[in-house]
């Protein structure tokens, strides 16, 4: 539907080199990368607004590169909204439709419509500037999706939005994806959000692409250190993979051999997601392949869950509930165990 | 608190306050003696309002000026918007020329402006032949206020685009509208207020100008003229009630355009 063949694009400070993506007819696919990496300039490049140096971008079989935006049926929805200030909330929601030069009965069918999927017909008569976040952002898509764009490019749309309004919007994204069947890219540097919308997800950073895949691929088996750190794998290792003589495959990290499921031999990383781990403060009869004892050395709480620090070595982070922390009673310096299964070590 | 005390701990504000009286009486006295003084004199004034070659360089001077800002509002907020949205090797170069005129002494403006549109230059002959003469005619007057004044309307055009988020721009671009009526709909209505001001500001300068007029212009006068051609004449007595006139107009029409401006501003 959409494909970016070698888009190259100048940033000034860096350059965003030979970005390769199609994304299908329907689906909504995020871009996920630290703040800085490019990600608004690619939409915008997507959208016609950003010169490109080099590179083509086709849209359902046609190549745009050098279409106009106004011609390219692609809108465009910004993190702070961009609503015209001047504009009341209808004309703003319908402003597309005028610039295409809609009949009225039309407009008046579109508006319709867009108000109830959206919920925001008490708005209409207001000026941007008395609305709140969340309903400045249902206005934006309100006055994106009214056109009907074969693609929506959506720029970071709940990162300026307080805990429970970006809940409510990111519910009203899955919404109008899975009813309009629209064609979403979606940018963000919240993993959890790329998780929680994507049905794909492209990893980008240091101007280059570095991994396209589905959420679990991303999540479980990331292709590199920066994808790895991104989707919140605390536990990432540098040591040696090698086959002992009994068969078993092991990683080696400060003299602690971490058994592993499958890996080529050699100079490696190792990632264990924190939640993969089990601590206890006896030894736990399992079939996970991995138990070591250690000392915590580290608490960080965030509220309903905690990650401990157990300092084996190497150190080695784990993910509780509260309620576990307080029943096991863990505390810096305290001697517990870990536990992960082989599947869980993924080497890179 | 003590009034000892008070007074320290308003230090900033008295010593300011003291300094800003000043200057603001400066600007007033004059302004406010001139008044007075014409109207304890009430026959000349109303003879001098009565005299047509006042009323006429009056009007004049008031719709030179108009014309003056209708040219340069036609061609300065075009510029004044490439100037805010585009970057270009020399920008800063043709930022501080447009500038110029302000700084210019503008008897030197009119001579530099008489070697142009004079006939003894091509561009001058071109208008002559259209039947446009630039020496002792309204449209001299017009240019002459033209150049003085343009920088005040596009630095203030350029300032209110500037505020204008290109992206609003570019949202209106994604939804159809051409780079037209992106920035008829959208840039232009947005910065109108501070082209307004420019346009306000551009206007009352031309009403003052008297220097380059003078070289361009003598004939017809416009009234920053006659007042000078009276005093030169006549003496004191017999300027000053056009001078108290022209300012009552320009400070009435400049007060009520800014007032407009403002509440424009405040919706």
């Amino acid at each position: 539907m959409i494909d970016i063949k070698n888009l190259c694009v100048d940033l000034g400070d860096f350059v965003l080199r030979n970005v390769n993506l199609t994304i299908d007819e329907g689906e909504y696919f995020v871009i996920l990368g630290p703040t800085g990496a490019g990600k608004t300039v690619l939409l915008e490049s997507v959208a016609g607004l950003y010169p490109i140096q080099s590179g083509e971008i086709w849209l359902r079989g046609k190549e745009v590169t050098r279409v106009e935006p106004e011609r390219r049926k692609v809108s465009i929805v910004y993190q702070d909204h961009v609503l015209f200030p001047h504009l009341s909330v209808r004309d703003n929601i319908t402003f597309g439709l005028k610039m295409n030069k809609a009949r009225p009965q039309e407009i008046a069918l579109a508006l319709d419509k867009v108000i109830k999927l959206l919920e925001i017909k008490h708005l209409l008569h207001r000026k941007p500037g008395t609305l709140s976040g969340g309903e400045k952002q249902k206005i934006a898509l309100a006055r994106a999706i009214i056109t009907e764009p074969e693609l929506l490019l959506v720029d970071e749309p709940l990162s300026a939005l307080d805990p429970e309004t970006r809940e409510g919007v990111q519910q009203e994204l899955r919404q109008l994806h899975r009813e309009l069947r629209i064609t979403i890219l979606h940018v963000t540097h919240d993993f959890e959000e790329a998780i929680a919308l994507g049905d794909r997800i492209a990893v980008i950073g240091e101007g280059l692409l570095k991994q396209v895949g589905t959420p679990e691929e991303i999540f479980r088996h990331p292709n590199s250190e920066f994808v790895a750190r991104f989707a919140l794998t605390k536990n990432i290792f540098r040591g040696q993979a090698k086959k002992k003589p009994d068969g078993d495959i092991v990683f080696s990290i400060d003299g602690t051999d971490f058994v592993v499921a499958t890996g080529a031999e050699g100079s490696c990383r190792a990632s264990i997601r924190p939640e993969d781990i089990l601590i206890s403060t006896e030894p736990i009869r399992s079939s996970a392949r991995n138990c070591f004892p250690g000392t915590i050395s580290r608490i960080n709480d965030k509220g309903s869950t905690l990650y401990i620090n157990v300092s084996v070595p190497p150190e080695i982070s784990c993910l509780v509930t509260r309620h576990s922390f307080e029943e096991m009673g863990l505390k810096e310096d305290k001697k517990v165990f870990v536990t992960f299964k082989a599947s869980s070590v993924h080497l890179f | 608190m003590s009034v000892g005390k008070w007074i320290v701990s308003h230090r900033l504000t008295l010593t300011f306050l003291l300094l800003g009286a000043i200057i603001f009486l400066f600007v007033v006295v004059p302004l406010v003696k001139m008044l007075l003084s014409s109207v304890s004199e009430p026959d000349i004034l109303w003879e001098t309002i009565m005299d047509p070659e006042v009323t006429g360089a009056i009007g004049l001077t008031l719709l030179a000026a108009l014309i003056a800002t209708l040219f340069g509002f036609l061609l300065g907020v075009p510029l004044a918007y490439l100037l805010a949205r585009t970057n270009f090797p020399g920008k800063k170069l043709v930022e501080s020329l447009i500038d110029v005129p302000i700084v210019v002494p503008h008897t030197a403006a009119g001579i530099a402006l008489l070697f142009v549109f004079g006939r003894r230059f091509f561009l001058g002959e071109a208008f002559s032949t259209l039947g446009i003469e630039f020496v002792d005619s309204t449209a001299g007057i017009v240019i002459a206020m033209m150049f003085v004044s343009i920088p005040f309307l596009i630095d203030s055009a350029k300032e209110g685009f500037k505020k204008v988020d290109v992206r609003l721009e570019k949202v209106a671009r994604t939804l159809g509208a051409s780079p037209w009526q992106a920035f008829f709909r959208i840039s232009f209505p947005l910065a109108w207020r501070s082209i307004l001001a420019g346009n306000i500001m551009m206007w009352a300068r031309g009403i003052s100008e008297f220097g380059a007029v003078i070289i361009l212009a003598y004939h017809p006068m416009i009234a920053p003229v006659l007042v000078y051609e009276r005093f030169e004449t006549y003496g004191l007595d017999y300027a000053r009630p056009i001078a108290v006139i022209l300012i009552f107009v320009s400070v009435v029409v400049f007060v009520l355009l800014r007032t407009l401006a403002y509440r424009g501003d405040r919706q």
